[in-house]
């Protein structure tokens, strides 16, 4: 039982990754490659229509992550205490530069949401990037100091960062030189997958640009992914046990793989929606890589006192898992029909699109 | 610790009496805005349509807040209250993840159908998503009331050794004889609120003399609307409720009423006093006697425990504000009353249009629905004090271990900033909304 939430709220995390990553992605792109006013406002459009039915998987995911598991819950949320609230901050700023930059048609106005749109994706997908490096790297769970706990075991608290700044000390912080690289993995995956929403949603003149701008990016997310697997060995040298010991769960990095290779074809692809796939399969490959990578642990303690949160000691009771299951499950297949419903609906390139109520 | 009880109560205090203006009005409004549909699809008369999609518009702008808003309620569980979010998670998460999973997403969905898809869809489907959005939003309050009906009367659990609440029987949590009585009082409430708000607007279009067709069909409709719900919602709904509180929480009757001594016969009802808690006495005292007794037991001699029959740590810890609390409530849902029954009036002896005093009277009454909404949810939330799940769980053992106060107190100042910013773009969006008026616009 376990095991099956484990999997739906895994994979309504990966959906918001890639719903919301997307529009992460747009922001990072209008951020910085967006010039004329008419491809600014069809990019902010691209994302305007869908972030709220995207950030639903957030809400759905936290929903199920406090029902399921609320003891990681509980432990995770406040040992994340800054950065969350940061990222609650960042994703309210991104919303109402969304939602009110065609408010007004003043230069100034939309030039002020604009900047808040930008600035608060890209460092929402740094964020993003940087919790799920902590999450791989591991937490000083129950505040161990001097070999005792500070806290019961399951509870923990991080600064924002540790004077080291290193993933290597006995306290690190959110912010370390490896959390740092995840973070900027995570920057330009959604770039790409993001620019690559621009190109199949709109007909923004920037779209051919954006094409050779995916491709570089490319080259420098496999730099990155190679450098990653290597200081991960040295933060984690068991980290890739996981693969070894259940080789089927190599099947999360090839869908990643599918994804870096498919992307460097970018100029050949014929249709648009290939180029969007191959960054979808990224970012779903990329997410389900690193939990596989720790299944069935879901936060590793990096002391020996207090043992590893795994989805066995931090679940709900049976019961309330299997009735919960009764209306998950309907609750899943709806999420699933009213986002295909939404996107048939509004299918097709946005440019046209009446925005701005 | 105190103190950090305390910032963790200030932040959620403010935090949810600033998310609460926006669903308040959304939950109202989606039925409002149903009516105007179904008006249109009836009669076919341009204007309703209108309506509808104006209100929509309001209604799409409150969403967002309430959407933005309501993030951080959801993570504030995990944040700021880890302790209770570890102990009852495996409850409250149900009721929690269903508000997520069907009505915020039933909602977010069909809103955006509404306001881009009527002319991809004809009317009847345009109805339906209007329809669909009206029951998101109600589902939504369904569920958070579930929630809060299970903290203020918790059933249907059982109590490990480790002090784990575990979910025993999972349709009592929506049987629960809490849930019914609050979630109808809370819908009306928000009715009363969005039928203010319409016919605010419909007054200030009628004073301005400016858009008066539209004017006086909101005036028209708020005053009915508001005049059923107000009503509803003193009798039968906020009696019910209030004979549940003396039933479940005797100890906070006694307190929301300011009653500080039992007396022996029938209980006397307060209409106006200071609670003086040195001298454990209300200063200035108005009331009437015996009447509390009849109202809640339909007996004048019945006894009702008042403070003293209770120990300190059993009362809620802040019994001015929570007393205060009940009698604005209480005392400003008695004025709506008054006030859309004399425009009822007003309204058919064909005079509401004309009488500037009363359209001015129901204009700056706006702000007033939105007091009486959250003091409404103080006396719940303060009544429910000292306890976080009602004689079982104390609040000062639900906050998160290890987070200090001087980061709740960081989080709370960017909150507050953060707010301000958004309250003020409301406002400016709102009103440019409602200057420009339901008229389509002729380019």
């Amino acid at each position: 039982m376990e095991v099956f939430w484990y999997i739906i709220i895994a994979t309504v995390l990966a959906m918001f990754f890639i719903l919301d990553g997307y529009d992460f992605g747009t922001g990072i792109i209008h951020l910085f490659f967006a010039k004329k006013e008419e491809d600014k406002e069809v990019i902010a459009k691209s994302a305007g229509l869908f972030w709220d039915s995207n950030e639903v998987w957030l809400v759905a995911a936290g929903g199920m992550l406090f029902m399921a598991f609320p003891t990681f819950y509980a432990s995770v949320f406040s040992g994340f205490y800054l950065p969350l609230i940061i990222v609650l901050w960042l994703i309210i700023f991104r919303a109402i530069g969304l939602e009110f930059r065609g408010q007004f048609h003043y230069q100034m106005w939309k030039d002020i949401w604009d900047k808040s749109f930008g600035v608060a994706s890209l460092l929402l997908a740094l964020f993003f990037g940087i919790a799920l490096g902590n999450i791989v790297r591991g937490v000083n769970l129950g505040g161990v100091e001097n070999g005792v706990s500070v806290y019961e075991g399951h509870y923990f608290f991080l600064p924002l960062w540790d004077s080291t700044f290193s993933p290597l000390s006995k306290t690190p912080g959110i912010i370390d030189w490896f959390t740092i690289i995840i973070g900027l993995i995570s920057v330009v995956t959604l770039a790409i997958h993001g620019a690559n929403w621009i190109i199949l949603k709109t007909n923004s003149s920037i779209n051919n640009k954006l094409k050779g701008v995916i491709f570089k990016l490319n080259i420098v997310l496999v730099i990155l992914t190679l450098f990653s697997i290597i200081v991960w060995q040295i933060v984690n040298p068991n980290a890739l046990d996981n693969f070894i010991n259940r080789p089927y769960l190599i099947i999360f990095p090839i869908i990643y793989i599918t994804g870096l290779v498919g992307l460097f074809f970018i100029k050949k692809l014929k249709k648009d929606i290939y180029g969007f796939t191959f960054s979808t399969l990224l970012v779903l490959g990329g997410i389900t890589s690193s939990l596989a990578s720790l299944f069935p642990v879901i936060l590793p303690s990096i002391n020996n006192i207090n043992e590893s949160l795994t989805i066995y000691n931090t679940s709900a009771s049976e019961y309330g898992l299997s009735v919960a299951l009764n209306w998950g499950i309907i609750g899943f297949i709806l999420l699933f029909v009213y986002m295909i419903i939404q996107k048939r609906l509004m299918g097709g390139k946005v440019d046209k699109m009446d925005y701005g109520h | 610790m105190e103190d950090m009880l305390f910032y963790d109560r200030l932040q959620f205090a403010f935090t949810i009496t600033f998310h609460y203006i926006f669903p308040q009005l959304t939950m109202g409004l989606s039925l409002l805005i149903v009516y105007f549909k179904w008006k249109y699809l009836r009669n076919n008369l341009e204007k309703y349509n209108n309506a509808a999609k104006f209100f929509m518009k309001i209604f799409a702008i409150n969403f967002t807040m309430g959407v933005v808003t309501g993030i951080p309620m959801e993570f504030q569980f995990g944040t700021n209250w880890a302790k209770f979010s570890e102990l009852t998670g495996g409850i409250i998460g149900q009721t929690l993840a269903m508000e997520g999973m069907f009505s915020f997403f039933l909602e977010s969905s069909f809103l955006a159908l509404f306001i881009f898809g009527e002319k991809l869809m004809g009317q009847k489907l345009h109805f339906l998503t209007g329809f669909l959005v009206f029951l998101g939003s109600w589902a939504s309050g369904w569920f958070i009331l579930a929630t809060n009906a299970w903290m203020q009367h918790p059933v249907g659990y059982e109590i490990l050794d480790n002090g784990k609440f575990v979910l025993q029987n999972f349709s009592a949590l929506f049987t629960n004889p809490w849930l019914l009585p609050a979630f109808l009082h809370n819908q009306l409430a928000s009715v009363v609120t969005s039928s203010f708000v319409v016919a605010s607007i419909g007054a200030f279009y009628v004073l301005r003399n400016k858009q008066t067709e539209y004017g006086q069909l909101f005036l028209k409709t708020g005053v009915v609307f508001g005049l059923v719900s107000s009503i509803l919602l003193a009798f039968p709904t906020g009696d019910w409720n209030a004979k549940n509180v003396a039933k479940y929480q005797p100890a906070s009757f006694a307190a929301m009423e300011g009653i500080f001594e039992t007396e022996d016969a029938g209980a006397e009802i307060v209409l106006v006093g200071q609670p003086n808690m040195v001298e454990k006495k209300l200063d200035n005292k108005i009331a009437v006697p015996n009447v509390l007794s009849f109202l809640t037991h339909q007996e004048w001699d019945k006894q009702i425990p008042g403070m003293d029959q209770f120990k300190e740590d059993e009362l809620p810890d802040n019994i001015p504000a929570l007393y205060y609390s009940y009698h604005i409530m209480v005392g400003l849902g008695t004025i709506f009353i008054g006030v859309m029954a004399l425009a009822l009036f007003f309204l058919w002896r064909k005079k509401l249009y004309s009488s500037k005093t009363l359209l001015w009277t129901i204009m700056f009454l706006v702000p007033f629905p939105y007091i009486a909404n959250i003091t409404g949810w103080y006396v719940a939330e303060l009544g429910r004090q000292p306890y976080l799940v009602y004689g079982l769980l104390r609040t000062s053992d639900g906050i998160s271990p290890t987070v200090s106060s001087g980061n709740t107190l960081f989080t709370l100042l960017g909150f507050v900033a953060l707010y301000m910013l958004l309250g003020l773009l409301f406002l400016v969006l709102v009103g440019k909304t409602i200057n420009q008026g339901p008229k389509p616009q002729t380019h």
